[in-house]
C-alpha cells in the first residue's frame, strides 16, 4: 500500500493505543471510584459514536435515532436485573409478590408475557444485541431497499425516536413510565452497587469498547470498508458496480445499531438504571455531536469527543447551568460550520503536519524524502 | 347503539373531534407552511423551525402587554400588530441565520440539521434567559373568547374558527405569492434547475435568502396564531417538531398541495384515534403510519414524477 | 422482424413518460452480438433515457428489453450488471475519496455480496489484474492517488477501466469523449478500439468526427423514436437526418 495509507494505519494504531492506555490505566489511577463511574457512563455514549462512525462517517447515513438502539439494549439488560430485584421475597409487601414495582402500582397482576424470558440471562443477554439488530434490520430493510436516504432517513429515524419515547412513556405499566426501571441491585446474586463490582463493570466496560473500535475497525479496512465510502461517495455508480447498495446499508446500520445497544446494556449495569430520558430526540442528536465533535471518519476521535463533550457538559453544568446550552449549541454550529472533521481532522490537518516538519528537520541530510500532505483522516 | 353511544351521540363526538382534528390542522399547516417553503426551495430542513416559531409567539406576547399598558383601547386589534411584528422579527433573524449560516452549507444537507439544531438549543436558552422558564400566555381580546352552539352538544370556540381562518388566508397568500409572483415564478425556476436558473440572470443565492426569510416570517406568524389557543415556553418548539417535519416529508417536497393534504390526513388520523386510544398511543399510532406509508411512497404524497 | 432470439440485446415497443410526456415512443432498437452502434440524435431525443431504461436506472412503462432472449426489465440495476450489462455514465463517476486502485478493485466482479466484500482478500492475481487494467488506461503510475486528484481525462479513462475489469458483454458509454482534449480524445478513440474487442458496444456520441472514427452502424433517435438507422454514409445522406439536425 502508499506510504499514505500506511502512515494513517499506523496513526490510527497509535491513537487507539493511546485510548487504551488512558481509560484502562490513567484514569482508573487518577480518579476515585465516583468519577471512574462517571467516566464509565461516558463511555457507554463512545459505543453509540463508534457506531455513527460507521454509517454516518463512512456511509453517509445520519442518524437521529441511536437513542432508540442504545435504549433497547439498555432495556434488556434492565428487565433481566429488575426482575432479578423482584423476587418475591423482596416484594412481599405487594400485592402483586414477585413482579417489578411498577407493575404492582399500574394493577398489573402478573407479569406480560415479553417480560417472562427476560428471567434468564442468556436470553436477556442474547436480546441487547439481536432486538435493536432486529428493529434496525426492519427500519433498515424497508427504507434503504425502497432508497430513501439522506435528510429522509434522519427524519424518519428521529421520529422513530419519538415515537419510542412516546411508547414507553405511555405505556407505564409494562415500561416503567417516565421515571424507567430504577432499583436495579444484582446480576447473579453479585451486588453491582457495591465499589469493586462498580470497578470491575468499568473494565468490562472498557473492554467491550476497545472490541468494538477493532471489531469497527476490521470492517472499514475490508473491501466492505471501501464500498461504504463509495456509497457515500456516488451510491448510483456502486450500483452500477453490480453491488445491491440496500444490503450493505442494512447491514451498516444494523451494526452500528447493535454497537450502540451494547453501551446502552453497560450504560444500565454501570449506573443501575434505564430511563426514556436516553432513548428521546434530544439525547440521540447529542450522541450525533459527540461523533462529530471527535471527527465523523475516525473511531479514535469519535471517543475521544464523547469523553470531552461530557466532560465539558458536567463542568459546565455544575458551575454555569445556563450557558452550557449556548455552548452545546455553538459546538453544532462550529462542528457543521467549520470543522466538519472534527478534532480528527484538525489533528491530521493542522497538528500533524507541523510534527512532520520538526521531524524532518531534525532529520534533513539524512534522507530528503518529505512526506507530502497527508492523506485525508480515517 | 355502539360502544355504548346513541347514534347521535357518536356523529357528535365525531364532529367535535374533527374541530378538534382541524385546529390541530391549522396549527400544523402553519408550522409545516414555513418548513415546506424552505425545504422544497433548498432541500435544506430547518431543525430551528420551532424556534421561529416560538420568537413569533413571544413577539405576540409583548405586544399583548405593549397594548395593555399603552393602549387598553385599541386592544382589540393589537393582534393583527403583533402579527406583523412576529412576521418580521422571525424573518430578519431568519434572513441573518441564512447569510451567516446556511448559505455555507447547501452542499452538506446534513450538516445544516446539524447546524440548525445548534441554533434552536441557543434559542431555547435564550428565551429562557430572557422570558424565564415559565410558559407565558396572553389574554384574548373579548371578541375572541367564548363558544359558538352549534346544536346542543356541539361547540366551537371562536378563537379555534380564527385560527382556521387565519390558516386559509396565510395559506391562499402563500398559495398567490408562489404562483403569481416574480419571487414565486423565480423560486419555482430554482427548484427545478438552479444552474439554469442562474445562467438566465436569476440571483439563486438572493432567492435562497428570501426564500429562508419567508418561511422563518411564516413560522412568526405561526407562532403568532399558537397563542390564541395555548400558552408558550421556551420548548414548546420542539414539541410540535417531529410532527411538521412529518406533515412536510410525507407531503413531499416542493408541493403546497401535499403539505395541505398531508397536514389533513395526520391531523384528522390523530385526533380521531385519540377517541377510540390514549393520546399517547394515538400519536405514536399516527407517527407509525405516516412512517410506514413514507417506506411505501418515499417521494411523498405529491411529488411530481420527472427525469433524474 | 426478426427472430429476437438472434440478437444480444432487443428493445421492442419501449415507451416511458415523464408526467404524460413521451421521452421515449415505442422504440424498437436491435444490437448484435459484436457490434458497436454508435446512437446520435439532438437535445432531448431520449438518448441517455434509452440507456437509462436498458440498465434499469428508469422503469419502462411499456415494453420489452430482452437480454440474451430474457426479460429485463424490473430487475434492479446491479442484478442486470451482474447478467453482463455495464455503463459509463455522461459525467466522469467514479469514487473520489478512494484510491485509482481501490477504484478498480471495488469494480472486480467478485465479492459483491456483503460476506463476499467482508472477507475480500486482496490476492497477487487480483492486483496482477488491475496492474493490466491501469496499462491499458494509461493510470499505471497513479495507482495510489486519491482519484478526486485526477484530471477530467484521467477521470474519464478510469471509468472505463472500471467498466473493463467488470468485463460486460454489453458496454453502453454516454459521450465518452466529452471535454476532452484533442490528444486525450486521440487516445481514447484508441482505448476504445481496444475494449470493443469481444464485446458489443453502445455509444451515444455527439461528436461526428469521432464517431466517424469509430462507427460500424449508427442509429438516430429523435423525440424518442428510431429516425433512421444504417451506416455512417448512409445516415450522413438521409435528407430526415438533416432536417432534425438543421432544425426547421
Amino acid at each position: 500500500m502508499s506510504a499514505a495509507a500506511t502512515n494513517n494505519r499506523n496513526l490510527e494504531l497509535i491513537g487507539f493505543a493511546l485510548i487504551a492506555l488512558l481509560i484502562m490505566v490513567v484514569l482508573p489511577l487518577a480518579l476515585d471510584i465516583f468519577r471512574l463511574n462517571l467516566i464509565g457512563k461516558y463511555l457507554t455514549y463512545a459505543f453509540v459514536a463508534v457506531g455513527l462512525v460507521l454509517c454516518w462517517g463512512y456511509t453517509g447515513i445520519l442518524s437521529l435515532g441511536q437513542g432508540v438502539f442504545f435504549g433497547l439494549g439498555g432495556y434488556c439488560m434492565a428487565m433481566f436485573l429488575k426482575l432479578e430485584a423482584s423476587s418475591a421475597a423482596n416484594t412481599k409487601i405487594q400485592s402483586t409478590p414477585g413482579i417489578p414495582d411498577f407493575m404492582d402500582w399500574n394493577q398489573l397482576t402478573e407479569l406480560p408475557f415479553f417480560w417472562v424470558p427476560f428471567n434468564s440471562l442468556p436470553f436477556a443477554l442474547i436480546a441487547v444485541i439481536v432486538v435493536p439488530a432486529v428493529v434496525a434490520f426492519i427500519l433498515g430493510a424497508a427504507m434503504f431497499k425502497r432508497r430513501v436516504g439522506g435528510v429522509y432517513f434522519a427524519i424518519i429515524t428521529q421520529a422513530l425516536a419519538a415515537v419510542m419515547t412516546i411508547l414507553i412513556i405511555g405505556r407505564q405499566g409494562y415500561t416503567g413510565g417516565i421515571n424507567g426501571i430504577t432499583d436495579l441491585r444484582t446480576l447473579l446474586g453479585w451486588d453491582i452497587r457495591t465499589d469493586g463490582a462498580k470497578y470491575i463493570l468499568y473494565f468490562v466496560c472498557c473492554i467491550l469498547l476497545l472490541g468494538s473500535m477493532l471489531l469497527a475497525r476490521f470492517v472499514l479496512s475490508s473491501k466492505l470498508g471501501r464500498i461504504l465510502v463509495a456509497i457515500r461517495d456516488k451510491e448510483d455508480r456502486v450500483r452500477f458496480s453490480g453491488y445491491s447498495v440496500g444490503d450493505f446499508k442494512i447491514f451498516i446500520f444494523c451494526l452500528a445499531s447493535a454497537i450502540a445497544a451494547v453501551g446502552g446494556a453497560m450504560f444500565t449495569l454501570q449506573v443501575g438504571f434505564m430511563s426514556p430520558s436516553f432513548v428521546g430526540i434530544v439525547p440521540s442528536i447529542e450522541m450525533v455531536i459527540f461523533a462529530a465533535v471527535g471527527g465523523r471518519h475516525s473511531l479514535v476521535g469519535a471517543v475521544i469527543g464523547t469523553l470531552l463533550v461530557n466532560w465539558a457538559k458536567t463542568a459546565f453544568s455544575e458551575s454555569f447551568p445556563e450557558l452550557w446550552l449556548f455552548a452545546m449549541g455553538g459546538l453544532f454550529i462550529a462542528v457543521a460550520l467549520a470543522f466538519p472533521r472534527g478534532l480528527a481532522g484538525i489533528f491530521t490537518d493542522q497538528v500533524l503536519p507541523y510534527i512532520e516538519k520538526l521531524w524532518s528537520r531534525n532529520r534533513r541530510g539524512q534522507d530528503g524524502v518529505v512526506v507530502p500532505n497527508p492523506a485525508p483522516a480515517e | 347503539m355502539v360502544m355504548g353511544y346513541s347514534l347521535g351521540e357518536l356523529s357528535s363526538i365525531f364532529a367535535m373531534q374533527a374541530f378538534a382534528g382541524l385546529i390541530l390542522f391549522s396549527v400544523f399547516l402553519l408550522m409545516a407552511l414555513g418548513l415546506a417553503i424552505i425545504f422544497g426551495q433548498m432541500g435544506v430542513i430547518n431543525m430551528a423551525h420551532g424556534e421561529f416559531m416560538i420568537l413569533g409567539a413571544y413577539m405576540t406576547y409583548l405586544t399583548s402587554h405593549g397594548f395593555q399598558t399603552y393602549l387598553p383601547g385599541a386592544y382589540a386589534i393589537y393582534f393583527f400588530v403583533a402579527m406583523a411584528i412576529a412576521f418580521i422579527a422571525s424573518g430578519a433573524i431568519g434572513l441573518a441565520v441564512e447569510w451567516l449560516l446556511i448559505r455555507h452549507l447547501y452542499v452538506r444537507p446534513l450538516d445544516t440539521l446539524l447546524a440548525t439544531w445548534g441554533l434552536s438549543l441557543i434559542m431555547q436558552q435564550a428565551f429562557r434567559s430572557i422570558f424565564g422558564a415559565r410558559e407565558v400566555g396572553v389574554q384574548l381580546p373579548d371578541w375572541m373568547m367564548g363558544a359558538l352552539s352549534v346544536t346542543d352538544v356541539i361547540e366551537v370556540q371562536i378563537n379555534g374558527l380564527f385560527v382556521m381562518a387565519l390558516t386559509l388566508i396565510i395559506t391562499g397568500i402563500v398559495a398567490l405569492l408562489l404562483f403569481r409572483s416574480t419571487w414565486g415564478l423565480q423560486v419555482r425556476a430554482v427548484v427545478t434547475n438552479r444552474t439554469m436558473s442562474g445562467a438566465v440572470g436569476i440571483d439563486t443565492r438572493r432567492i435562497d435568502r428570501l426564500t429562508f426569510g419567508l418561511g422563518c416570517g411564516i413560522a412568526g406568524i405561526a407562532g403568532s396564531a399558537f397563542t390564541m389557543i395555548g400558552s408558550t415556553g421556551p420548548t414548546a418548539g420542539q414539541l410540535y417538531i417531529v410532527d411538521t417535519f412529518l406533515v412536510v416529508v410525507f407531503g413531499g417536497a416542493q408541493s403546497l398541495l401535499g403539505t395541505v393534504a398531508s397536514a389533513l390526513t395526520i391531523s384528522q388520523s390523530q385526533s380521531t384515534l385519540e377517541f377510540f386510544l390514549s393520546g399517547s398511543m394515538a400519536k405514536v399510532l399516527t407517527l407509525l403510519i405516516v412512517i410506514g406509508l413514507l417506506m411505501l411512497r418515499p417521494q411523498g404524497l405529491f411529488a411530481l414524477k420527472v427525469r433524474r | 422482424m426478426a427472430n429476437s432470439t438472434d440478437f444480444l440485446l432487443a428493445l421492442e415497443g419501449v415507451t416511458v413518460s415523464f408526467d404524460g410526456f413521451k421521452a421515449v415512443n415505442d422504440l424498437n432498437l436491435y444490437i448484435d452480438k459484436g457490434e458497436l452502434r454508435v446512437i446520435i440524435g439532438p437535445n432531448g431525443a431520449g438518448k441517455t433515457t434509452v440507456l437509462d431504461l436498458i440498465c434499469g436506472r428508469t422503469k419502462v412503462s411499456s415494453g420489452s428489453i430482452k437480454f440474451k432472449d430474457q426479460e429485463i426489465t424490473g430487475l434492479k440495476e446491479h442484478d442486470i450488471v451482474k447478467r453482463g450489462i455495464g455503463r459509463k455514465f455522461q459525467t466522469p463517476s467514479i469514487y473520489e475519496d478512494l484510491t485509482v486502485f481501490e477504484n478498480l478493485e471495488i469494480s472486480l466482479p467478485r465479492g459483491r455480496n456483503v460476506v463476499g466484500a467482508l472477507l475480500w482478500n486482496r490476492t497477487p492475481e487480483i492486483v496482477e489484474r488491475v496492474r493490466e487494467v491501469t496499462e491499458m488506461i494509461f493510470l499505471a503510475d497513479h495507482l495510489d492517488r486519491l482519484a478526486e486528484t485526477l484530471s477530467h481525462g484521467q477521470k474519464q479513462w478510469l471509468e472505463i477501466g472500471m467498466l473493463l475489469i467488470q468485463d460486460p458483454e454489453v458496454l453502453m458509454l454516454d459521450e465518452p469523449v466529452a471535454g476532452m482534449s484533442v490528444s486525450e480524445r486521440a487516445k481514447t478513440a484508441e482505448l476504445l478500439n481496444k475494449i470493443i474487442q469481444n464485446r458489443s458496444v453502445v455509444v451515444i456520441e455527439h461528436d461526428m468526427k469521432f464517431v466517424e472514427s469509430i462507427a460500424h452502424r449508427v442509429t438516430v433517435l429523435h423525440q424518442g423514436k428510431v429516425l433512421a438507422e444504417g451506416n455512417m454514409d448512409a445516415i450522413q445522406a438521409d435528407p430526415k437526418v438533416k432536417e432534425v439536425y438543421l432544425g426547421h
